[in-house]
């Protein structure tokens, strides 16, 4: 796409904009319902766009992006108008007759970059919480993932009203392009790098910026006594690793920390969760191109690492296909052990106590998530008050990502901005402030010349003294 | 324990690796936990409002040296602004401390929710000058109620205020998690290099860009308090003696109009101009007398570099023959009275930039109509005020204006309300605070949820059969039989 076209495209969205229509409750509305039969109509559309770029399972399809899309469009639809309305907000009585309040208005022309991992649900996620919102918007998915790319291109215009919700593909030289425009927001989805290019043009328009990213997410495996507890949280740990995207997910678990004794048992049980889950290979996402193939087994190659496999390590470059791998504690100073795996690969790391975990991910980046297994009240506390990271889950994985009231979002390293649910509508909102007085009542000592008996008369408004005020404007009270 | 090397990383010669030195020190108070505490933060800001009892007479006298603001505005805007945003934090302080329950769906059930708030870590407040103190410490409030250590760089053009700041503050706080820096554009960027966890930034827009650009090396979330040209638009059907009085007041009163959120421009009605022009020229008489410059209730412009500024917008010949009240100026004292323009070309400089002065340009329209398009032509501003008693014009004002505050009736006053964010948008800024939203603006809220090991869903997790796909597809639709299934473990083995 050229320049101009890319120009072209940025003015009809703000055309659209400022002809009024997309700040109507009756025009989100409609956007969300028909966002919501784009869904379940389309369904057989999406299985095959992902089958093609990533090699997705339709179940895992489903459960991971389109059932997810249609629980946020079903509670932004159910709770669009009491988001709307404006709150009410406390004043005091010494302003009276006076109403305060919070009115959200939308921001106006919003910009979102998806990323290939989740390409239709990091595409749509955002989009129905600009919508709900009340702004117009012009979409970028990722090119990495074509086939999802071309189908939103086609179905969303199909759908929504085309002059005010635009998908625009493209690589990142498009991606440039779009970024000398000038919007109101700028959401994006993807790598640290790429980011601080986005927040540095946004910067030049002073645009808000939201960006979700990444980071080296830990679980942390405390020792659990019940067997059966143990294979649920192990199973969970295994279906944030290779079950989503062949672990090529944010909110997945990068590595997991246990204390040295327990190993053994957590990798017999991994190993066996493994070929309970995967009889053969055809359920598990292939790796998404070359260039990451590549990286990927970069990882592994340097020989200190390779000989901290103990399980799988097999790879296909003609397929893009690597094999589910363990690793017991390789070097720390390893690239796998610095970088975001975005991987099947799954370093053990062990520690001599599971409270020196704690120290381990605070010497780290703030990771996207933390997860913890364990029924320790104290170790509980403990990590939820000595670490950070943008989410928190106790004894299981992925699900927080399915919860409208808790807001999704990075801190630090991970990124900032928040969403799902409210959350979404919120960050593509301006709340402003709005006080509403009368003509009645006014207070002379307010204005100049400030003579000196002014002062006593002004310390009592702002102590909110009524009494003494009273007593001053009775002529009751001096000085 | 103090490190030695670190009392010289404020002060002159400031560079890079000083800034690096400061960072690392507020780093290291930080990680030591300390600033997590209510107690710790509540004894800050205890400190703060000694502090300001105590220095009252110092504070007051370094805002008249920088900005020959007098006493009234000192106390009014600043100092009562600044322990009122204290005391009040000191009041919520624990109930916003405490971690908020949020209900969980059968998605997950069963499990419990809550959204923890903590602090981001070391934060960087950059002070504007205009409001010396309280652009200083107001936000440095917030910081400390959320928990972080805190590094403040006052503006240098004010420096009386910014030395009294070097000076007090850290007599009434603790050292290894709350610093002053003082210095200009060197220290500034210098102190902008360094990674910070969040960046709030008081001031112009250009300057906001340079923040932000370098925000966006360490990919650090900012908040910008930016201004912009705040418009009036007066209907007819007013008590204009009030409504002019509330003007002046928001204008002239807040530092002779150098404040983000005074009146910038007013626009009304051809029609009812003169009367508004009549009786605001009588306002000001009451206000500032016959000789305005003699007036001990008006600010100085701040320095020679911004009253050239503001007399060359009076340079253009098509602006200056528009001045109907006003136009006196002393260059020796650093005076311009206030002045009323009616009807200067919309092309010119002074309705262009923000004027940030006495100047107070009065646009008219036929219809109050072209007025409000007018106003939205424009870039979003912080505040826009509306005086009138028509209903509808008030609902079509707050329905199509977008700033960053509003107030009908009446200027600037919304900015005491702790319970309303005070921020802008567009180019009048990103983000909020003053009252919880200072706490939330220095806060991030950690999602937490809590599950146990039963309600396990095989349906999960592969192989995918056919039945797992169904009963997922409840699950994640809320689908109280897929939840039944899901808890009795099925499809089974």
């Amino acid at each position: 796409m050229e320049s101009v076209e890319v120009e072209g495209v940025a003015n009809e969205v703000r055309t659209a904009y400022e002809s009024g229509k997309t700040r109507s409750l009756a025009w989100r509305r409609s956007q969300l319902k028909a966002l919501q039969r784009l869904l379940y109509e389309e369904e057989e559309g999406m299985f095959t766009a992902l089958k093609q770029d990533l090699g997705k399972h339709q179940a895992e399809a489903y459960r991971d992006e389109v059932g997810i899309l249609i629980k946020s469009v079903n509670y932004a639809l159910e709770n669009l108008k009491k988001w709307m309305t404006p709150c009410r907000v406390p004043v005091p009585l010494l302003a009276f007759p006076t109403r305060g309040e919070l009115v959200p208005e939308p921001l106006g022309v919003v910009l979102i970059f998806s990323s290939w991992n989740f390409p239709i649900g990091l595409s749509l996620e955002p989009l129905i919480g600009a919508i709900a919102a009340g702004n117009a918007i012009v979409l970028k998915p990722s090119e990495l993932a074509p086939a999802s790319s071309n189908f939103l291109a086609k179905s969303v215009p199909k759908y929504l009203d085309s002059m005010s919700v635009k998908v625009v593909r493209g690589g990142p030289d498009v991606g440039q392009k779009l970024l000398e425009q000038k919007w109101d927001k700028i959401f994006f989805t993807g790598s640290s790098r790429v980011a601080r290019i986005v927040m540095a043009a946004a910067a030049k328009h002073l645009t808000p910026v939201a960006v979700e990213l990444g980071g080296k997410s830990p679980a942390i495996f405390d020792s659990l006594s019940s067997a059966r507890d143990r294979k649920v949280a192990v199973e969970r740990i295994v279906g944030a690793k290779w079950v989503p995207c062949s672990g090529q997910v944010c909110i997945g678990v990068d590595y997991v920390l246990v204390e040295e004794q327990f190993a053994p048992i957590l990798i017999d049980q991994l190993k066996a969760t493994l070929e309970k889950f995967y009889p053969r290979f055809d359920c598990l996402s292939r790796i998404i191109n070359e260039q990451h193939f590549q990286r990927l087994s970069n990882l592994i190659k340097d020989p200190s690492v390779a000989a901290t496999i103990i399980h799988g390590g097999s790879l296909d470059s003609e397929t893009l296909f690597i094999e589910p791998t363990i690793l017991l504690d390789p070097p720390l100073d390893a690239e796998l052990m610095n970088e975001e795996i975005f991987g099947p690969l799954l370093p053990i790391i062990t520690l001599k106590k599971i409270e020196d975990s704690i120290e381990f991910i605070r010497a780290r980046p703030k990771p996207l998530v933390i997860y913890a297994f364990t029924k320790d009240e104290r170790l509980r506390s403990r990590i939820t008050a000595e670490t950070s990271s943008g989410s928190l889950t106790f004894n299981d994985t992925m699900i927080q990502f399915a919860c409208d009231e808790l807001p999704f979002g990075g801190v630090g390293g991970s990124g900032f901005g928040q969403y799902h649910g409210k959350f979404s509508f919120d960050m593509f909102s301006h709340t402003k402030a709005v006080l509403r007085r009368s003509f009645l009542l006014e207070f002379t000592f307010r204005y100049p010349p400030w003579d000196a008996w002014k002062l006593p008369f002004m310390r009592s408004v702002y102590h909110f003294d009524y009494v003494t005020l009273l007593l001053r404007l009775l002529g009751l009270k001096r000085g | 324990m103090e490190n030695p090397a670190e009392e010289e990383a404020v002060g002159e010669g400031f560079d890079g690796a000083r800034a690096a030195v400061l960072v690392a020190g507020l780093r290291r108070g930080f990680a030591s936990g300390r600033t997590r505490s209510y107690e710790w933060r509540a004894a800050q800001l205890k400190g703060i409002v000694r502090m300001i009892d105590d220095k009252e007479a110092e504070i007051m006298a370094a805002l008249h040296d920088d900005l020959a603001k007098p006493h009234m505005e000192s106390y009014l805007h600043e100092i009562s602004l600044a322990k009122a945003a204290c005391t009040f934090a000191l009041k919520e302080m624990k109930r916003w401390m405490k971690p908020e329950k949020v209900p969980t769906s059968i998605t997950t059930f069963p499990s419990s929710a809550e959204i923890v708030s903590e602090p981001v870590g070391v934060v960087l407040v950059i002070s504007a000058w205009n409001y010396p103190f309280l652009l200083s410490i107001d936000p440095v409030i917030g910081a400390i109620a959320a928990g972080n250590a805190v590094a403040l760089k006052p503006s240098e053009v004010a420096p009386a205020t910014s030395s009294l700041f070097a000076t007090i503050l850290p007599k009434y706080t603790d050292n290894s998690c709350v610093k002053v820096v003082e210095g200009s554009i060197p220290e500034t960027t210098a102190l902008l290099e360094q990674k910070w966890d969040k960046i709030f930034y008081t001031g112009n827009g250009k300057v906001g860009r340079i923040v932000m650009t370098a925000a966006a090396k360490h990919l650090t979330p900012v908040a910008l308090e930016l201004g912009g040209k705040c418009p009036v638009l007066v209907d007819s059907n007013v008590n204009v003696k009030v409504a002019t009085k509330r003007i002046a007041v928001g204008k002239w009163g807040c530092n002779n109009g150098q404040a983000c959120v005074a009146p910038d421009y007013i626009l009304t009605t051809k029609s009812f101009a003169p009367t508004l022009v009549d009786a605001m020229k009588k306002t000001l008489e009451k206000f500032y007398g016959k000789d305005p410059l003699e007036s001990p209730d008006l600010s100085r412009i701040v320095n020679a570099k911004h009253f050239r500024r503001l007399t060359s917008l009076l340079d253009d010949e098509r602006v200056s023959g528009t001045i109907v009240y006003g136009g006196q100026q002393d260059e020796k004292h650093l005076k311009i009275a206030p002045t009323l323009l009616l009807d200067v070309p919309h092309d010119s400089l002074i309705m262009k930039e923000e004027i940030f002065g006495p100047l107070l340009p009065i646009i008219t329209f036929n219809e109050v109509e072209d007025c409000l398009d007018f106003i939205n032509s424009k870039a979003k501003p912080l505040a826009a005020y509306l005086f009138t008693k028509d209903k509808r014009l008030e609902e079509r004002f707050v329905k199509t204006v977008s700033a960053g505050g509003m107030l009908i009736n009446d200027t600037a006053l919304h900015l005491a309300n702790p319970h309303l964010p005070f921020g802008g948008v567009g180019e009048s800024g990103i983000g909020a605070y003053h009252g919880k939203f200072s706490f939330d603006s220095f806060s991030h809220k950690k999602a937490v949820l809590s599950r146990g090991f039963g309600g396990e869903a095989p349906a999960r997790y592969p192989p995918y059969t056919p039945q797992k796909q169904k009963i997922l597809r409840g699950l994640i639709n809320g689908s109280i039989i897929a939840l039944l299934l899901a808890i009795l473990g099925w499809p089974r083995g």
